[in-house]
This record gives structure tokens, sequence and C-alpha cells, in this order.
């Protein structure tokens, strides 16, 4: 089971300076499973996020991608940092991220951002690189964007573009970091509807997200946080409906 | 036509020996540019320390001083190092200070600290998050650098370059003090000799003029390319 897992986290601390941001936050994933996090701001959500991809680096704990665990060392002024470089990047690789200012690299086109990971990174020849960025374009509905720079398009297509960037990489795991935050409204759901879609093929997707209906309708999992420890963890059904935490009822109030 | 007085060939060379010049300085100031703003960025307390002295040191001391110093005391010191060589190891090494390469390395020395900044600036004005994705995919640091920073620093380095490079090719005309045979310096012998000022410096302007005016288009032309994919406001 351990080995199939496409992603363990376990007990992971961060601490920036003083601060303890995370207090100890866990995550098993089965292939397939889509992990909605949910949270107030400052609950520690995006930095865990980060701390997947090694953005940021865990004060302690592991990150496991498919049964590897990321090595650590401690460097001359004793700070925990990753052992092998060149490991971290196979496994970011393998974990794409969708962020929420979308950083599509503004100097390429659209076509140019989704195949440079692809061909320089995983070495894809260029032509390979091309079908495959073409395909995800059409899936996420752009295609005829795609000589586009990213400053002439709308935040919910730089976003999608951003996705099919992310799927570009066929990755195990894809993390999305508040991926509709940035938009404006009316704009929200064209990027909803195409992770939903992702979803519904059995991507393994983690979502930090605001968007409940999102959390309560599509994923399998949710994790309450808050204050760097998750407060409530489970299906949907149990979080929204059942919960057992105060907070997560508060936090739930407004909404209903 | 305009009548040179037989000085036109020699003032034709004086204008490629600027324009090379200019070029050579300039290929190295690019360079120390790009390391010193590497280093003043850097993580090394060393490396940080070593190039702020560099900017601080050059920026302050006047171009014509610094290149006296250069041409004059580096031949000294170069001379004394070659003694203690051939002293100590036996070593028998000589190097002639010529007042090209003499005014290769001041100018480029100079406009390096100049280049430093511009570049420091520049790279500072990069947006976190377009080197965050990199990382996020996987890129390792060259390749960031190559493909991301650079190409997005280049934005807002070149305004800055292109000043720096037309202050550069008029600064060259301070060559003529050390004695070598650029444009400016065969203008003045001429103009001595025949007692026309107007006749030799207005040509020789004239040159500076059309190369800066043609290097201005060519910026230009580098600046639309370097901004493809930059939205500019009304």
């Amino acid at each position: 089971m351990a080995d199939n897992a496409p992603l363990i986290c376990r007990d992971i601390h961060k601490k920036f300076d003083e601060l303890e941001v995370l207090k100890g936050v866990s995550l098993e994933t089965c292939k397939g499973d889509v992990v909605s996090m949910i949270g107030s701001s400052g609950s520690g959500k995006s930095t865990f996020l980060r701390c997947i991809n090694l953005l940021e680096t865990p004060t302690s704990g592991d990150v496991i991608v498919h049964g590897d665990p990321i090595r650590f060392k401690t460097n001359r002024k004793g700070e925990r940092v990753p052992a092998d470089n060149r490991q971290v990047e196979l496994i970011r690789a393998k974990l794409s991220m969708v962020f929420q200012s979308f950083n599509m690299w503004s100097h390429m086109t659209v076509l140019e951002n989704i195949i440079e990971a692809p061909i320089h990174v995983l070495k894809v020849p260029r032509k390979e690189a091309i079908e495959r960025a073409e395909n995800y374009l059409h899936k996420v509905g752009i295609y005829e964007r795609k000589d586009y720079y990213p400053a002439q398009m709308s935040g919910g297509q730089q976003q999608r573009a951003a996705i099919a960037r992310a799927l570009a990489m066929e990755p195990e795991v894809m993390l999305f970091d508040e991926p509709t935050s940035a938009l404006d409204p009316e704009l929200v759901g064209e990027v909803l509807k195409v992770m939903q879609g992702l979803a519904e093929e059995g991507r393994t997707m983690i979502v930090v997200t605001h968007e409940m209906a999102f959390a309560r309708d599509v994923s399998t999992q949710v994790l309450f946080l808050h204050q760097g420890v998750i407060e409530e963890q489970g299906t949907p059904d149990k979080v929204f409906d059942n919960p057992d935490s105060e907070r997560m009822k508060q936090f739930l109030a407004p909404n209903f | 036509m305009l009548d040179l007085k037989g000085y036109g060939p020699s003032l034709l060379d004086g204008a490629v020996i600027t324009i090379e010049l200019a070029f050579l300085s300039l290929a190295l100031s690019l360079v120390l540019g790009l390391v010193g703003a590497s280093s003043k960025l850097s993580n090394s307390r060393f490396l940080r320390i070593t190039a702020t002295t560099y900017t601080t040191l050059i920026r302050g001391v006047p171009d014509l001083v610094m290149m006296l110093l250069l041409y004059y005391g580096g031949q000294v010191a170069v001379n004394n190092i070659s003694d203690y060589l051939y002293k100590v190891y036996e070593v028998d090494f000589f190097f002639q200070f010529d007042p090209f390469i003499s005014g290769v390395l001041t100018i480029g020395l100079i406009f390096g600290a100049y280049m430093t900044e511009t570049f420091r600036g520049a790279f500072l004005a990069v947006d976190n998050g377009q080197i965050e994705a990199a990382k996020a995919y996987g890129f390792n640091r060259w390749h960031t650098f190559r493909r991301i920073i650079i190409p997005q620093m280049l934005r807002h380095a070149l305004p800055g370059l292109g000043n720096n490079w037309q202050v550069l090719l008029k600064t060259t005309a301070l060559v003529s003090i050390i004695g070598l045979t650029d444009m400016v310096r065969v203008a003045e012998q001429a103009a001595k000799a025949e007692r026309s000022p107007f006749l030799f410096f207005i040509p020789v302007a004239l040159m500076y003029l059309l190369v800066t005016a043609g290097s201005e288009i060519l910026i230009k032309w580098l600046n639309k390319r370097a901004n493809v994919g930059v939205i500019r406001g009304d």
C-alpha cells in the first residue's frame, strides 16, 4: 500500500524563525484522491502545500513521493536542507503545481510555456511535447490561444493554460494553491469546471481552496487546518455535515 | 567635397580604433557587470563585500584618474611582479601595457561597475513567482537562470544598458590622453598642425553621433524584442 501511495506526508513541522506555522501535519493519499485543504488565512494550508514540493523546506517530518522519501541533511548553519538537489528536481517534476497568481512565464507564448519543462526537464522530444501540449490545450478549452502571450489573456484563460502546463508533465500528483482566489468571480467557474473534469478522470490532486462547494462536491478527502494543525479530517459528508470540531462548525457557520 | 588635407585615412583608422576599443570595453563591462551583480545578490558575504567595494571605489573616482592610474601604475605593478617572479622563481615573464589594452581594461572596469548596478536592479525586478514556477517544475539552477531569469531580467536592464553604452562610447575619447591614436587624438594633432579645429573636430563629433544614433535604433529594436509578451498600460 505505502509504496503505491502517490504521496505521503508525515508529521510535517515548519517554523519561520520563532513562528511555528505547521505543528505536525500528516497526509496520506491513494491514487485518484482529491484532497481539499480548507481553513482560514494563516492556518498554514498553503505552507503545507509548499512543503510538499519543497518550495519550503519542512523543519521536520517526511515527504514520500511514490515510495521515495526525500532525503535531508543539516547545513553549516544548522538548517535542515535537501540532501540531494537532483532528487528534489526529479520529485518536483512528478508534482506539478498550479499557483494562485498563475505564474505563467511572461516571455513565452502559451505553447512555449507548456513544452518548456517536458522538453528540458523530462527530455521529451520536441515534436511529442508539442503534440502533448496541443492535446491538453484542447482539453482545457484554449487551444486557439496557444500562440498568445500570458498577458494577452484573461485570468481564467491564464489559469487554464497553467493547468495545461501542469498536465503536460503527466504528474503523479497535482498541487493547486488557491487556483481561483486571484480570479474575478465570473471567471472562477471555468477553472473549477476544468478541475472537476480532472478529478473525474481519476487524477490525484491536492487543492488548497476557499471554494466550499468544490471541496464538498468534488473531493474524496477534506482537511480542515487551524493554526497549523488538522482540526478535522474525513470525507466531505463527514467534515461538512457532521464535524466533531467546534472550530470547523464556526468556520462553516457563515456559509449557511 | 570635404577636404581633410590628407588626414582622412588616419582619421578613419582612428575611428576604427575608437570602435574596437568601445566594443571590447563593452564586452568586458558586460561580463564584469553580470559577475558583479550576481556577487552582490549572492549569499556569500565575501562576494557581496568584494563587489560592493568594487562598485563604490570605481564610481567614486574620476574616469580619467582611473585611466592614468591603470596605465602608469599598472605597468609599474606588472614590472614589480615580474621582477619578483624572476628573482624568486626564475620565471621570465613580461607584459607590456600598451595604451590600447590599458584603455580596454580601464573603460571595461569602470563601466563594469555601472553595469553591475544596472544588472542588479534588473535581477531584483524579476517577479519571484516566475522563478518559483521554474523551481516547481523541476528546473535546476542553471536552467532557471538561462531560460527564465536572463530573458526577463534583460527587459529591465536594456534601457540602462543602452544608456551605459552611449556614455561608454563617449568615454573612449579619454584614451587619447594616454597616447592611443584614436580619432580624437588624430583630430587634435591635425587641428593643431593645420590651425583649423572646426574642420577636424566636427567630423569627429558627427562620427560619434552617427554611432550613438545607430545604437539608439538597435537598442529600440532589442527593447521591442525583449518586451514581447508585455502589455503596456495606456
